[in-house]
């Protein structure tokens, strides 16, 4: 250890053969080898004393890794380096713990989702009901009702807020100036709606038809309000951003061949963004069709086939994997089976419409030249 | 067309005024409407919320419908209100602390740390987490989340049970609040990092450089030169994801198994302290007219709250963030 500080390491030089320049470092390969080296010590041992656990042995060895590699680097690199291997190692394992959970997610929802999955689950209406011949409660698997209903919620919501939120961001990047006070408030407003709870716009949908409709206000167009409020912000967000990046030279090109302020936007502007609003759009869609609670509150939930958006109950997926889970029939094993079958199709729905977005961007995207 | 080329000839070149289109007022007035209606519709929650839980808010909570309510006696909405509001805040400050240096770790590893050419990857998988459906997140923490941390329970209670958050008796069934806070804590991940992520992005890059050639390690590059430029911007985007955390619904109300008290401990079943909108979506469906305005009185509680917080959060990241110059384009340039 001696001849490697720096003050003997400079004295010595005279009559040892120069240093090389890796000297006082680590082998390169440092961190895997460690990491592998932990990872078997851990695994040994809990084999050895049994009860060997996936998650236990995951973190036991992230600690050992981190301490390990924590004092080798001090003693031949350092403090300094020792500190910036051990965050380095902090930093990653930030990540892994951040992935972890996603693939647990999509692994519980595909191998229990899949059991319940067939043709019949998505094209019969499923529920229970009582067969007065043999005394038997029947539960048939089927979410037809849901899906239907979740189509039909968020299409309209993506109806009415996808011309609300495209105009909003036209008014603040088109025509508002800077300094605009309503720009500016509404800019903030905007920042403030993407995080109402998502359980308050249920509410607020619900209050609103119930002063209007009466007591029995539960509807699918209700739900679809409550959407609204959560949509139109993420629409107004993607939509600015892309209206950002056109480039100013071409709405001066237009105003310089004197078109009209509103072609200019319609047939320049937004055609130039066009890839980019659509790409927000789905993604607002795949945002809110896995709400749970405002549907919940504001169109409540049934196992009948509902397809009019206006009178009644309307059941959808998120609501139907909540209902069937928490308030079970008879039948608890098939009420879960429900459950899972309509959260795998949920997470399947969202993944079709992300991919939608990605092949929108890539597709539409305006060529470079 | 012949009239605009003899105009010039009659009118003073100094009076060009655009012809005004019908198109283009009626396109003017509808993006001018669209944006006010962002206003209306935030209006329309307040007032609306407000219609619907006066009646709750000002009832006499020992008669009726209200008295008993939840199987406890209330003498005021504010009674009933309180321990939920606690709640509401105790859960996402536990998802708070837990998240918040997860989210900030996965931040530096996407900008700082990973080789430049996957980072955008990494960033796209992180994103994914928060487009999983959170009724999606519910039925996870029930199934896998909920067992897995029954020996660490049990573990913090025996050694650590004097503090109150992990006072006993230690929940059998994992239905704990440390398990709602885990959750929670994956849940707002995404908004963290991506708010985190974006600003740690944004330090100028000579800041970097510089302290790297005067011999930092990437550590002390990040200490020095991007953890002081983005500081408002981390404090802005926790505030975000405690906000986040306020309003959400579904896994807590999976997973808890709550009651209507002021508690901190984490490791119970049955004195886990309920959140507002766990609570909301547990009674609503059997709830009275009279109850729902309750509910709903609640609700507007955490609208306020969640307002508040995001309010803060906008003003912090507006006022004196890195990106105020850049994000308020031209104004006062």
């Amino acid at each position: 250890m001696t001849e490697l500080s720096p003050p003997a390491a400079a004295a010595s030089t005279a009559s040892t053969p120069p240093l090389s320049l890796t000297s006082g470092q680590l082998p390169r390969f440092i961190e895997p080898i460690v990491l592998v080296a932990s990872l078997v010590v851990i695994a040994t041992l809990q084999l050895v004393l049994g009860g060997f656990n996936v998650a236990t042995w995951l973190v036991f060895s992230a600690i050992v890794y981190l301490v390990a590699i924590g004092v080798f680097s001090a003693i031949v690199e350092g403090r300094r380096k020792s500190t910036d291997r051990v965050i380095r190692g902090l930093v990653t394992a930030a990540f892994i713990l951040a992935v972890a959970p996603l693939i647990s997610t999509l692994w519980t929802v595909f191998s229990k989702g899949m059991g319940v999955m067939s043709w019949d689950f998505l094209t019969k209406v499923g529920g229970t009901a009582f067969d007065p011949n043999t005394l038997e409660v029947v539960s048939t698997p089927g979410a037809l009702q849901a899906v239907v209903g979740t189509l039909i919620i968020t299409g309209i919501a993506a109806l009415i807020s996808v011309p609300i939120g495209i105009l909003a961001a036209v008014y603040l990047v088109e025509y508002a100036q800077p300094n605009n006070p309503l720009r500016r408030a509404i800019t903030f407003l905007v920042d403030v709606m993407t995080g109402i709870p998502s359980i308050v716009a249920g509410l607020f949908a619900f209050s609103l038809f119930a002063l209007i409709v009466g007591p029995k206000a539960f509807s699918g167009f209700s739900a679809s309000i409550a959407l609204c409020v959560l949509m139109i912000p993420i629409v107004i967000r993607s939509t600015e951003e892309m209206l950002r990046l056109v480039p100013n030279d071409l709405r001066e090109a237009a105003f310089a061949l004197g078109v009209p302020r509103s072609a200019t936007i319609i047939k320049v502007v937004l055609r130039t963004a066009a890839s980019g609003i659509i790409t927000g759009v789905v993604l607002a869609v795949a945002r809110v069709i896995g709400e749970t609670a405002p549907i919940f509150i504001a169109a409540s939930f049934t196992d009948n086939f509902n397809a009019d958006p206006f009178s009644g109950p309307m059941q959808t997926l998120p609501v139907m994997a909540y209902t069937a889970y928490s308030f079970p029939g008879q039948d608890i094993d098939a009420s879960q089976a429900q459950a899972w079958g309509a959260a795998l199709l949920l997470v399947i729905l969202v993944v079709i419409f992300n991919l939608i977005a990605r092949i929108v961007a890539m597709v539409f995207a305006p060529k470079a030249r | 067309m012949a009239d605009v080329t003899t105009a010039p000839a009659q009118k003073p070149a100094s009076h060009i005024v655009g012809k005004r289109r019908a198109g283009d007022s009626v396109f003017l007035g509808l993006s001018t409407t669209a944006a006010v209606s962002i206003m209306l519709i935030l209006a329309g929650v307040a007032i609306f919320l407000i219609l619907k839980g006066l009646p709750a808010i000002t009832a006499n909570w020992s008669e009726g419908d209200l008295a008993g309510y939840q199987n406890k006696n209330w003498t005021s909405f504010w009674d009933y209100v309180s321990p939920l509001l606690w709640g509401s805040i105790w859960a996402a400050l536990i998802a708070m602390v837990l998240g918040t240096p997860v989210a900030i770790g996965i931040a530096l590893f996407i900008s700082h740390y990973a080789p430049r050419r996957i980072a955008g990857f990494l960033g796209y998988i992180i994103d994914l987490l928060a487009a999983v459906p959170s009724i999606v997140f519910g039925l996870w923490g029930i199934i896998v989340m909920r067992p897995l941390l029954i020996p660490l329970a049990g573990f913090l209670n025996e050694y650590l049970g004097w503090i109150p958050l992990f006072q006993g008796p230690v929940s059998s069934t994992g239905s704990t609040m440390l398990a709602g806070g885990v959750v929670l804590a994956v849940m707002i991940l995404p908004i963290v990092t991506s708010i985190t992520r974006e600003i740690f992005l944004q330090t100028p890059r000579l800041h970097e450089e510089a302290a790297l050639a005067l011999g930092a390690t990437r550590w002390e590059m990040v200490r020095l030169a991007v953890l002081p430029y983005a500081r408002s911007g981390m404090v802005s985007a926790t505030l975000l994801g405690l906000g986040r955390a306020l309003g959400e619904t579904m896994a807590i109300a999976l997973i808890i198994s709550p009651s209507l008290i002021f508690s901190v401990a984490l490791l119970t079943d049955g004195y886990n302290s309920q959140t507002i909108a766990a609570n909301i979506a547990l009674n609503f469906p059997i709830a009275t007219d009279l109850q729902r305005s309750a509910l709903i009185g609640t609700g507007l509680m955490l609208f306020v709250v969640s307002l508040a917080v995001n309010m803060l959060a906008r003003y912090i990241i507006g006022a004196t963030g890195p990106g105020a110059k850049g994000r308020k384009r031209g104004k006062r340039s």
